[in-house]
């Protein structure tokens, strides 16, 4: 029977989590300008693909994610492009998108299957990874985690303590008020979309080089799109809050495989699929909270309020509404 | 400075919302435009705010000729406009929309911009906390945090569309009182309304838009009556006001509480009869809405009982209101009345169709008899979103339907000019006779004596008040409006 070590368990989760958590807040950043980039799923393969690809015949990691990157910024232009630009539902381009990116990345990645690349190197910051506990949790991973990391408090300033933030905001709130301040609503949607495409690449490079190495079908990236678009809705659109999301959905998976050890007579795919459905029942926790019943239910109870307080989250008011200038 | 239009023209396909347009403007002068709904008053300023831009035409400041694209532009050469229906961010902070489009120097902070805020405020006599989220704020107070974003932008001409519509009493005279210091430091503001009050009471000129061309100018004091047929063509008649003996309860409601709002709605106890029409008066948010959300049954109430023609009504939903006769018309028009992608035939086959296809012969010609019943300014063919806001409310009262039992009306004129205000009652007596109750809010306590059998006055969710407008007096209302019994 496998031991569970907290410790272990929590490094897993940090680690796990840093892909999820670039496609998170990248979709986080692109809706908060009230563009929906469903593509997500089939940007985070492709871009694995190309990582892989990439830092396998150059032998450069870097490079690996600074393609995948780029994969990512291309797929979310294209997205951005069609319905601002050219008139086109979002959700029906950017699910059509996803589709196609999935396929090409199988078939333009076949002949690099299952292939010994290269992966980065773990990577302990000096000093702080001798701390005790914090230490292993925090400070002994990949580079991309510490990455990881970092995005979550730099998105949060970004959109929340900086000029271009609130422009940003703005946009998604009201893009005809925007308009009317000077702001261009359609040139700061391509930009978001672009930001945001950029971190849901590097999610995919962080899975084929670091969380899940190499490059194969299945992956092992595959899904993760479609959970990062429930957990931007999960937090709230708020950057800070998906992050904990994010690392809720790892702990799920990561406790999935300790119990598949202690269970082995439940079918391994239980484990692998339960992450889904709790998500889903988190979300249809966090839509009651918001029910007006349950204001009543927490009147005149502080921890209660702080609570539902948390839960809370507004989607920006015109996500998803296109913007046609006058 | 003066600023001058010239020859102005917007083409909308084949409607000429601006026909020619021509008007010349002073500094230090408050400047009004009336026009009945659907005049092009809008349209005119929009252009003349760089919102939307003219088919042709010229804009002289100061004698050059002045051409720009978007209401940036236009801010810089120091023209700016509050709109019609607001322009703001409703989910951000005061603060927060006052900073969005304001130019900030590299090390400027937030501070900076909350100490011009809270200066600019003092100045005007306007009670702004920049924390509060606009949400929150009546739109009075958003009109404020406007007038004071623009001026900050460093706005010289200032544009006010409709700003009187849906604010109290109390905040129209802060209002005016800030339009008169402008005026007096230089700027030039232009009113635009279509209630001659306002513009009798503020401005120093007038021109009088028709159907998108200037029908006459005035100069201070003005003839209201050769006012009235510049705007119409006639002098609209009034509403009869008949006193009515009143019939069977309609709807009774004992105790009853309920949140939401500003102020949520406390121990709400009232009778109402057939054949009465109730004003509901107080100021935006007191209680007014929720008292008509929980009567129409689109909101339960905490606690208390609901009756409705006799029968308990307590805890049911809004279908059980329409079956009992009820019709609940609300004051956002485009949020829960219209949709605005949707031309006005596609809005009667809503109406008319049954379950499986589209009655497209019948909506049509529905559509068609409201239009001309209703007097719309439109074609069947004419998206929602495109009409003007009166010719919009004119559509929601045609789908009324044509004998209810309990009518109940947010704001029903609010938008709309003298004649189609006086038009639209005339409308509702009709239901009046028929053996309707009718009960609708609003802030205009002038329309309240004019209609209304009775008066309730809501203060911080509860029903202070309830007299019958024979024996009271408009100065009276005001000072229940503002809480002084
Ligand atoms: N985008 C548009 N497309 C088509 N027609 C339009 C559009 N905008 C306005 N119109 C038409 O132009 C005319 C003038 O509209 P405008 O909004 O300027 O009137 P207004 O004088 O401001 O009226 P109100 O007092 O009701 O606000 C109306 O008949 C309206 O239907
Ligand atoms: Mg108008």
């Amino acid at each position: 029977m496998t031991e569970l070590n907290l410790t272990i368990l929590l490094a897993s989760v940090v680690a796990g989590a840093a892909p999820i958590i670039f496609a998170t807040i990248g979709e986080t950043i692109t809706e908060k300008a009230g563009l929906i980039n469903l593509s997500l799923d089939g940007t985070i393969m492709l871009s694995a693909m190309v990582a892989f690809v990439t830092a396998y015949s150059t032998d450069s990691i870097v490079l690996g994610f600074a393609a995948a990157a780029g994969v990512g910024a291309l797929l979310a232009a294209t997205v951005a492009v069609f319905s601002i630009y050219l008139n086109q539902n979002q959700v029906a381009v950017g699910f059509v998108l996803t589709l196609m990116a999935r396929d090409l990345a199988y078939f333009l990645g076949n002949p690099y299957s299952r292939l010994a690349g290269p992966q980065a190197a773990p990577l302990p910051v000096p000093l702080l990874s001798k701390l005790p506990i914090v230490g292993p949790i925090l400070f002994n991973h990949y580079w991309p985690v510490y990455l990881s990391l970092i995005l979550i408090i730099v998105a949060w300033w970004y959109i929340y303590g900086t000029p271009e933030g609130l422009k940003l905001r703005s946009v998604g709130e009201n893009p005809q008020a925007a308009f009317a301040r000077g702001i261009d609503p359609r040139k700061m949607q391509l930009f978001s979309a672009l930001l945001g495409g950029l971190f849901v690449g590097l999610a995919g490079a962080t899975f084929a080089l670091a969380i899940k190495p190499g490059w194969g079908r299945p992956q092992g990236a595959e899904g993760t799109g479609w959970i990062a678009l429930a957990l931007v809705i999960f937090g709230g659109w708020n950057p800070i809050k998906a992050a904990m999301g994010a690392y809720l959905f790892a702990f799920l998976q990561v406790i999935g495989i300790y119990l598949q050890g202690w269970f082995p007579s439940v079918p391994a795919q239980v484990f692998q699929v339960a992450p889904f459905p709790l998500m889903i029942f988190t979300l249809m926790i966090m839509f009651f909270a918001q029910r007006e019943t349950a204001q009543i239910w927490a009147q005149n109870t502080p921890w209660k309020q702080s609570l539902l307080k948390l839960l809370a989250g507004n989607a920006p008011a015109c996500l998803g509404k296109p913007y046609r200038p006058e | 400075m003066h600023i001058e239009l010239k020859d102005i023209h917007k083409h909308y396909g084949p409607v000429r919302a601006n026909n020619g347009v021509n008007l010349k403007v002073e500094a230090g002068t408050i400047f009004g435009i009336l026009g009945e709904n659907g005049a092009g008053k809008s349209t005119l300023m929009k252009i003349l705010a760089g919102y939307i831009r003219k088919t042709s035409g010229q804009i002289l400041l100061d004698g050059h000729v002045v051409d720009y694209t978007s209401p940036a532009i236009a801010a810089r050469l120091g023209i700016g406009m509050l709109y019609q229906d607001p322009l703001d961010f409703p989910a951000l902070s005061v603060l927060e929309n006052f900073i969005i489009g304001q130019r900030r120097g590299l090390t400027q902070s937030n501070q900076s911009f909350c100490q011009k805020l809270q200066s600019l405020a003092d100045e005007l006599h306007f009670a702004l906390r920049p924390d509060q989220v606009i949400r929150s704020l009546t739109i009075g107070e958003r009109q404020q945090l406007e007038i004071i974003r623009l001026l900050a932008l460093g706005i010289n001409i200032l544009v006010l569309d409709e700003p009187t519509t849906g604010i109290s009493s109390l905040q129209k005279e802060v209002l005016f009182k800030a339009l008169r210091q402008l005026a007096t430091a230089g700027k030039i503001v232009i009113l635009v309304s279509h209630k001659l009050e306002d513009v009798e009471q503020l401005c120093d000129n007038v021109t009088v838009l028709r159907r998108g061309k200037v029908t006459g100018n005035m100069q201070a004091p003005f003839d209201a009556q050769k006012l009235l047929k510049m705007m119409f063509g006639q002098i609209p008649s009034t509403p009869q006001c008949g006193r009515i003996t009143p019939g069977k309860t309609a709807l009774v409601m004992q105790g009853v509480s309920a949140s939401g709002g500003r102020a949520g709605l406390e121990k709400c106890s009232i009778q109402f009869h057939q054949r009465e029409v109730i004003g509901l008066a107080g100021l935006e948010g007191s209680g007014q809405g929720v008292f008509m959300r929980v009567a129409a049954g689109l909101k339960q109430p905490v606690q208390g009982k609901i009756h409705m023609y006799e029968r308990d009504v307590t805890d049911q939903d809004y279908h059980v209101f329409k079956d009992y006769g009820g019709m609940y018309v609300p004051a956002s028009r485009m949020e829960e009345g219209l949709i605005p992608s949707l031309t006005i035939a596609e809005h009667f086959a809503l109406q008319v169709s049954g379950e499986f296809w589209v009655n497209w012969s019948k909506a049509m010609q529905k559509a068609e008899d409201s239009i001309v019943q209703f007097s719309i300014k439109g074609q069947k063919q004419t998206l929602v979103a495109s009409l003007s806001g009166g010719n919009q409310q004119r559509l929601l009262l045609s789908f009324l339907p044509s004998n209810p039992k309990l009518l109940l009306l947010e704001n029903p004129t609010r938008g709309l000019d003298v004649e189609s205000g006086h038009w639209v009652w005339r409308h509702l007596q009709k239901y009046c006779r028929t053996d309707a109750c009718i009960v609708f809010s609003s802030s205009e306590l002038d329309e309240i004596m004019m209609v209304a059998d009775r008066v309730l006055v809501f203060y911080n969710g509860r029903i202070i008040k309830d007299v019958p407008t024979c024996e009271t007096s408009v100065e009276e209302l005001g000072r229940a409006i503002a809480g002084k019994i």
